[in-house]
């Protein structure tokens, strides 16, 4: 065995291995599986929130972007920190709800709000669609980060099976609790990886990050100013984009669910005062992508640009390093994806949809099969019909970000109505999905999800006004 | 609205005047700043200071509570 081969399985068994023993002192009931028991301090909420954000699309996107596009990959730092100012305000509120009410997830969270069942379901099964094809993705990322570090030796498929098999078993055993304790080995080794190829890279290439701005700045200036390579990605994309995934960032369901985790809502507003720091190594994986650019005109596939240079640069143990961080990044948000979308299944559709007297213990138990029905499911996709969920993926951020309007109002209007929100919601959605199928994304050059939402929060207004009149 | 809540939503407003409001008038490459293109620079910079307004946000709750409400 090469020692790429053997850093990068270490790691990945010694992850799962972690995850596995995090649950194992705690009585498995939904609050402490779903939640953590809403014990989370400011240092577990940070390596969470941080785990789950950093995917593998900073490790592979971010780079491809900078390759392939240019400025608009600039849009990451961005809405980042956009997303967590709003949560300095949001999430407290949010939270303070959830724990009074004992909520546990996004759909709990509606459905209690607007004292709606039915809404509940919808957001459930909106939170469902939109994570399937990101897990989907996780999975595909893992499978060519592995078998690229480790020169083929691994297997794309079988990274996958192994890794995402390993990710299920800590899922079933420790919940929440799993994902965070793996969020400590993934942030540390991402930090660290990122790191040293950020740095690394531009030197060996270049000498420095400066230099190797130089020579780009001589050879194509344009590439390092909006819209950069893609003419579509001008500022009103860029702004428009930003503010959308910005709002749509928090109401990813794993996301929602993680501030429920939380012990209290001063941990929360403190976490979202440093959470933008942590987006500030992102600009790292920019100078691999941007290296890249000037070093491999021919590469076809950007997203390989950070792996091809590594590859150049460094020894081949190093290689496999970058593939373990890369595996484990895609491990931990692949398993609180699999945890969040197990428990809509189980207790915002089985539960709210079809036994209204289940107890909790059957939840628990329903949510335990639907971890594997999920993976299952996932599985397939990522392995059988690679392109059958393209078209959920492209759509996913506009869908989740529907439901901002809702939360904001939700939390801090009075006169908001269930059916505002419904009828927002649908029409949103709506919207969306008209301009990116019909292939009119980007609208007059804003992005479609941002044209979606506007529509989405008059919508609301609107019919809310109409179902409150004034007396 | 309390006035410690107006004057945390004026330094939440900060980010977003930069970070939006602020782009098309510093999309451009030239100065270079610490070896970065303007633009990049711009945007890295307020990245790193949102945390200092959002500290100080959290500063004005804190205080309009009395600070005395500890974890709660």
């Amino acid at each position: 065995m090469t020692a790429a081969l053997a850093i990068i399985l270490g790691v990945i068994l010694g992850s799962a291995a972690l995850g596995f023993f995090a649950g194992r002192r705690v009585p498995m009931n939904l609050e402490n599986w779903t939640v953590g028991g809403r014990k989370f301090g400011v240092i577990v909420i940070w390596l969470l929130m941080a785990g789950e954000v950093y995917t593998t699309f900073t490790f592979l996107g971010a780079s491809g972007w900078a390759f392939a596009k240019g400025a608009p990959t600039y849009y990451i730092l961005i809405y980042g920190t956009l997303a967590y100012t709003l949560s300095f305000f949001i999430l407290p509120e949010i939270w303070k709800i959830g724990k009074r009410e004992g909520l546990h997830t996004q759909p709990d969270f509606f459905s209690h709000l607007f004292q709606s069942r039915p809404l509940g379901v919808l957001v459930a099964v909106v939170g469902i669609l939109s994570i399937l094809p990101y897990l989907q993705l996780q999975l595909a990322g893992l499978g060519l980060i592995v078998q690229a570090a480790s020169d083929g030796a691994v297997s794309s498929t079988v990274a996958i099976l192994l890794a995402f098999a390993l990710t299920t078993a800590f899922v079933l055993t420790s919940g929440l609790r799993g994902s965070a304790w793996v969020s400590v080995v993934k942030d540390v080794l991402m930090l660290a990886a990122v790191g040293v190829v950020g740095f690394g890279i531009p030197k060996i290439f270049f000498g420095g990050i400066g230099p190797m701005f130089r020579a780009l700045i001589d050879k194509a200036p344009e590439h390092l100013v909006f819209p950069g390579a893609a003419p579509t990605m001008g500022v009103p994309w860029v702004m428009s984009t930003v503010l959308l995934t910005g709002m749509g960032f928090y109401m990813w369901p794993q996301l929602f669910g993680t501030a429920f985790s939380a012990k209290s809502d001063r941990i929360i507003r403190r976490n979202a005062v440093i959470m933008p720091l942590y987006q500030i190594p992102v600009v790292l994986v920019f100078f691999v992508g941007f290296t890249a650019f000037l070093t491999l005109p021919g590469l076809k596939n950007g997203d390989l640009s950070l792996l091809v240079l590594v590859k150049q640069a460094y020894p081949a143990w190093f290689l496999g390093f970058v593939g373990a961080a890369g595996a484990v990044t895609a491990m931990v948000p692949a398993s609180v994806l699999v945890l969040s979308a197990a428990a809509l299944l189980s207790k915002n559709v089985y539960r709210a949809g079809f036994r209204p007297r289940a107890t909790d213990a059957e939840v628990m138990r329903v949510s335990r099969w639907m971890v594997l029905l999920v993976s299952a499911a996932a599985l397939v996709f990522a392995l059988l019909l690679p392109n059958a969920l393209v078209n959920l993926l492209l759509i996913g951020y506009d869908g989740v970000a529907q439901l901002f309007p809702g939360v904001v109002l939700g939390l801090f209007w009075k006169r908001i109505h269930r059916n505002g929100v419904l009828a927002g919601l649908l029409s949103g959605l709506a919207v969306a999905g008209f301009l990116v199928f019909g292939k009119h994304d980007p609208l007059f050059g804003l992005n479609a999800g941002f044209v979606a939402l506007a529509v989405n929060a008059a919508v609301t207004v609107v019919v809310s006004l109409a179902a409150r009149p004034k007396r | 609205m309390r006035p410690a809540m107006r004057k945390a939503l004026a330094c939440g407003a900060v980010p977003f005047l930069a970070l939006v409001g602020a782009l098309p008038f510093v999309n451009r490459v030239h100065p270079i700043v610490l070896g970065l293109p303007f633009v990049l620079f711009w945007i890295l910079a307020w990245v790193a200071l949102t945390p200092v307004f959002l500290w100080l946000a959290d500063r004005f709750l804190r205080r309009d509570r009395g600070g005395k409400d500890g974890d709660a």
